[in-house]
């Protein structure tokens, strides 16, 4: 039996407010529990939302970023059910008139390029969050409870873990791009639960799905879908019968745990908020929301090949995050060379992130720096080799005027004649063997005298500099 | 002082006239409290010492000359939320429940200078017409004590009619103003949905609920609405518009006025003939003091009460989620698993008839069930609104009795559910259209006094107030006093 993957994904992301999605408490993290809240969020008595209109706007955003269409008419629902994170016992949610709807995303998987299809994009509020002390006591922090979500459900037109992958990478990198959330699936700002299913090779209908939970990483998301269609795909084979389940995702063994067998659709009779009138969204609005949309990364894509030359993988790389693309940016503005900017970022900055496992904006170096360092290489004031040394300077301690910091530590490249001429003909004539060899036609010989001459220098000699120098000179000789 | 001797305006004038102190003015609230409420039952929580101080207060600030309503006492129905002072919604279920922040309503009072006494019995989370499913205390009506203040506001209702306050809030989804109104003989408006915000009341019927005054005399109440009016930023759903001064042109009289009667309202609803009779009567007069009485139709009438207590059951079953046992409020002792504390807290909290319709609700919301009951139940709504639409095109009022029966004896239908649901026809289409209604006292039947539902367009109760004002200054109800008898 050759069986084909289905998946589609349901990804929360919080919005990056200032206030919660229906109070005015504050929608920042880290505080002592319950203390960014106030009686809206502790489902008091007698209180009502009020919908925050930045909530709207950024879910505006995001939904457009992912090239759905915003509803003109839209509301919003109570989803209830009764756990101790939600204090009012309902979700105030969207059920069937969402904020935006019908968009697409194009991914890429080994080269092609493929649109996964998005049903709906929909606003709901978080809710807190269930700690369980070592004292047999629960406790509720409702610090997080209210906090503005979207919800971006897929359409089933994912046919395997790494279109998974490259799906969420991408939501991840639109969503970022609009700057209406942080995205980062380890600080939960985005969440993803899977569906996934099998089913024979042309067959029209899908099969029973299993629903996939705490996949806290893109990279775990690919590993349990990939767990999961093993696991199913050896069930099938045997003549086995799938339950619909709901199964947590165990990053230690990288197998997937039984939760709990869905018998029928959970039923949270949802029925519309009465306490918060329809979402009248006009044409004018939407517009306003979308001019304010920055620059996407297919945009910038383009824009840079065309205006800065660079080769279009480098443009793809680039756009990768919002940080590194505003970096780039910046240090081309800031008179870089854009492809010698772009080699760096890809290169040495990358790497030093990777090795560290630090991010762009935590480092010292800044745009302006990086730019600085590059125009010093161009005109010669450093070597590339000693400029390795200015970037481990730059990223760890930074600097305002990197000129001034390579004069300081000696760094500044040799290309005087006058100071090289007497190290030039100290050399050659401590090497006669190497003249010899050099004027007989072997190539090495001249490498050997760079050496010398870079020795003594303490690499600070221009090698291109000497290179010339000692040439003229045993043409001389 | 006997507060069934003057109005607002009189008081007013006392106090500025230095007749009388706000102090001697709120102790005369605790002597007639002390006198009265034994038999009568109104009050659940009295705030002596704060409303004594801030009395004081009020005196040594000196009384507002242009603010008819400084220095005057309230009382405050249980459902609202008051800082600092217990709010049960008459529940076992918030026992001990203390507020931590005062309802804007409460807030504009006390801007205002009001002062509030204490909180007022009421049904169980206002679920109820006749304040027996208070899980505290029985409230009677002062004109007759074996008999039911009506409900949900019943205490609202009785302090006022006993005399022991000279004015009261109380909250209405369905009728819980208006019908306690007609039981004793005041005056209650149910404001439009929107006019006065909601936020801080304990919500029943979110789509429903609305906050309204209860006085003994229309222009009282005109002036307590003035001070409660008006947008809300907390809350989304009031109205934005420009509030009226309420009192303005209530003296201009009907002349001209067209009233229409909905002959729904007058069919067999089980009804006493002397209610009909004397609402009668006083269209007879309307028609002396020059108004026009033409007879409309609201044809839906009879899907009134369907459709309310499925919508309102509906969300109130999702409104009193919240009362779970984990935040706040009662928790059952005998817990050991997070279900038990679900279901033994509110199987405990919770008296028979809301968990009576929570369970209407949580049924007609299901999966399954929602399309034949909650939604037929908003389609229903949306005809009963357009009915109403159609008449306001020709009249400008609508007039039928409050209720179809005066006070019934207290025990009387507390036992049958469906009798006293069916009790609500006259006033929960009201309620479902959003639209104002105003019941004052218009004659007695069997002794017990009758009140006339006057019905208005929305954001349009200043008709209201001038058309009951015009009938108030030609008859001499509002100033009959309850007679206290009966009791044992």
């Amino acid at each position: 039996m050759n069986l084909e993957p289905v998946i589609g994904l349901e990804v929360h992301v919080e919005l990056k407010t200032e206030s919660k999605m229906f109070s005015p408490a504050p929608a920042h993290f880290g505080a002592e529990p319950n203390t960014n809240t106030n009686e809206i969020d502790w489902g008091y008595p007698g209180v009502l939302p009020v919908v925050n209109k930045r909530a709207i706007e950024f879910g505006m955003k995001a939904a457009l970023a992912l090239n759905c269409t915003i509803a003109n008419d839209s509301k919003f629902d109570r989803k209830n059910y009764f756990y101790p994170d939600t204090p009012k016992a309902y979700q105030i949610s969207q059920f069937d008139q969402p904020l935006g709807y019908d968009g697409w995303i194009d991914i890429e998987v080994n080269g092609e390029t493929k649109r996964i299809r998005i049903e709906r994009v929909h606003l709901e509020e978080d809710a807190g969050k269930n700690m369980h002390g070592d004292n047999g006591s629960s406790y509720v922090d409702l610090n997080r409870q209210g906090t503005p979500l979207i919800e971006i459900v897929s359409e089933a037109d994912m046919r395997s873990p790494e279109e998974a992958y490259a799906y969420l990478s991408t939501i991840r990198q639109l969503i970022q791009f609009t700057g209406v959330s942080d995205v980062k699936m380890q600080e939960g700002s985005m969440r993803c639960d899977a569906n996934i299913s099998l089913r024979p090779f042309g067959q029209e209908a899908f099969g029973t799905k299993t629903e996939l939970k705490n996949l806290n990483s893109i990279n775990n998301v690919r590993k349990g879908l990939e767990y999961e269609i093993n696991r199913q795909e050896k069930l099938l084979i045997a003549g086995g019968a799938l339950a619909q389940e709901t199964r947590r995702y165990d990053e230690t063994t990288g197998e997937t745990i039984l939760m709990r067998v869905k018998e029928g659709s959970s039923d949270y009779r949802y029925f519309p908020e009465p306490d918060i009138p329809n979402l009248k969204i006009s044409e004018e609005w939407i517009q306003s929301v979308r001019e304010s949309l920055p620059e996407m990364p297919k945009d910038r894509q383009v824009r840079y090949v065309k205006e800065y030359k660079i080769p279009e993988y480098d443009a793809q790389v680039l756009t990768a995050s919002v940080e590194m693309s505003n970096f780039f940016q910046e240090t081309v503005d800031h008179k870089a060379d854009p492809k010698q900017a772009s080699n760096w970022l890809m290169g040495e900055v990358s790497a030093y992130l990777n090795s560290e496992q630090v991010d762009l904006l935590d480092t010292a170096m800044t745009p302006k720096a990086l730019a600085e360092m590059i125009n010093l290489i161009a005109d010669g004031t450093i070597s590339s080799k000693i400029a390795k040394k200015v970037f481990r300077e730059l990223v760890t301690n930074g600097s305002d005027d990197v000129k001034a910091l390579v004069k300081e530590k000696g760094w500044v490249q040799l290309s005087d004649t006058s100071t090289l001429m007497p190290i030039i003909n100290e050399t050659l004539d401590n090497n006669a063997q190497s003249i010899e060899d050099y004027k007989n036609g072997k190539d090495r010989a001249l490498g050997f005298l760079v050496g010398q001459v870079m020795k003594q220098t303490k690499g600070q000699a221009n090698p291109g500099m000497v290179n010339k120098l000692l040439k003229e000179e045993m043409d001389k000789r | 002082m006997d507060f069934l001797d003057y109005t607002l305006e009189e008081l007013h004038n006392m106090l500025v006239n230095k007749k009388t102190t706000a102090v001697e003015l709120m102790e005369a609230v605790y002597e007639n409290i002390e006198k009265t409420d034994g038999q009568v039952g109104a009050f659940l929580e009295l705030s002596k010492d704060e409303a004594l101080r801030a009395a004081k207060e009020a005196d040594e600030k000196g009384i507002d000359p242009n603010n008819v309503l400084s220095g005057l006492p309230i009382g405050i129905k249980d459902n609202i939320v008051t800082k600092g002072v217990k709010t049960t919604a008459a529940s076992k279920m918030l026992e001990d429940f203390i507020p931590t922040y005062d309802a804007t309503v409460v807030e504009k009072l006390r801007e205002a200078g009001m002062i509030s006494v204490g909180k007022l019995n009421m049904d169980e989370f206002a679920m109820g017409g006749s304040t027996e499913n208070s899980a505290f205390k029985l409230t009677r009506n002062p004109w007759h004590l074996n008999k039911v203040p009506g409900g949900s506001s019943g205490g609202s209702a009785a302090a006022v009619a006993a005399g022991q306050v000279p004015v009261s809030l109380g909250s209405d989804t369905g009728g819980s103003i208006r019908q306690p109104a007609a039981f004793t003989g005041t005056v209650g408006l149910k404001p439009t949905y929107g006019r006065v915000s909601r936020y801080g009341l304990i919500a029943f019927g979110s789509s429903l609920d609305t906050i309204g005054p209860f006085t003994r005399t229309v222009k009282d109440n005109a002036l307590v609405m003035n001070a409660i009016s008006g947008p809300d930023k907390r809350d989304s759903t009031t109205y934005k518009g420009e509030v009226p001064d309420f009192t303005e042109g209530i003296e201009e009289g009907v002349k001209g006025l067209r009233i229409g009667v909905p002959e729904e309202y007058f069919q067999e609803h089980g009804e006493e003939q002397g209610v009909a009779d004397a609402v009668k009567e006083a269209l007879e007069l309307y028609k002396e003091l020059g108004a026009e009485v033409v007879p409309v139709h609201l044809p839906h009438t009879d899907y009134g009460i369907p459709a309310y207590y499925i919508i309102a059951s509906s969300e109130a079953a999702s409104n009193l989620q919240r009362f779970d046992g984990i935040h706040y409020g009662y928790r059952s002792e005998d817990v050991h698993s997070l279900e038990d504390i679900y279901v033994k807290s509110r199987s405990e909290g919770f008296g028979r008839e809301v968990k009576r319709r929570i369970m209407l609700g949580t049924f007609s919301l299901s999966s399954g069930y929602y399309n034949a009951h909650f939604k037929k139940a908003a389609e229903a709504r949306t005809l009963i609104r357009k009915d109403f639409d159609g008449v306001f095109e020709d009249v400008d009022i609508l007039i039928s009795p409050t209720t179809t029966t005066t006070a019934y004896d207290i025990g009387g239908k507390i036992e049958d559910p469906l009798a006293m649901y069916l009790s609500d026809v006259l006033t929960v289409p009201i309620n479902l259209a959003g639209i104002p209604a105003l019941s004052i006292p218009c004659g007695f039947s069997n002794g017990l006094p009758v009140g006339m539902q006057l019905i208005g367009k929305a954001f349009d109760e200043k008709t209201l107030y001038r058309a009951a004002y015009a009938y108030e200054q030609a008859t001499d109800y509002h100033k009959q006093k309850p007679t206290f008898k009966g009791g044992e």
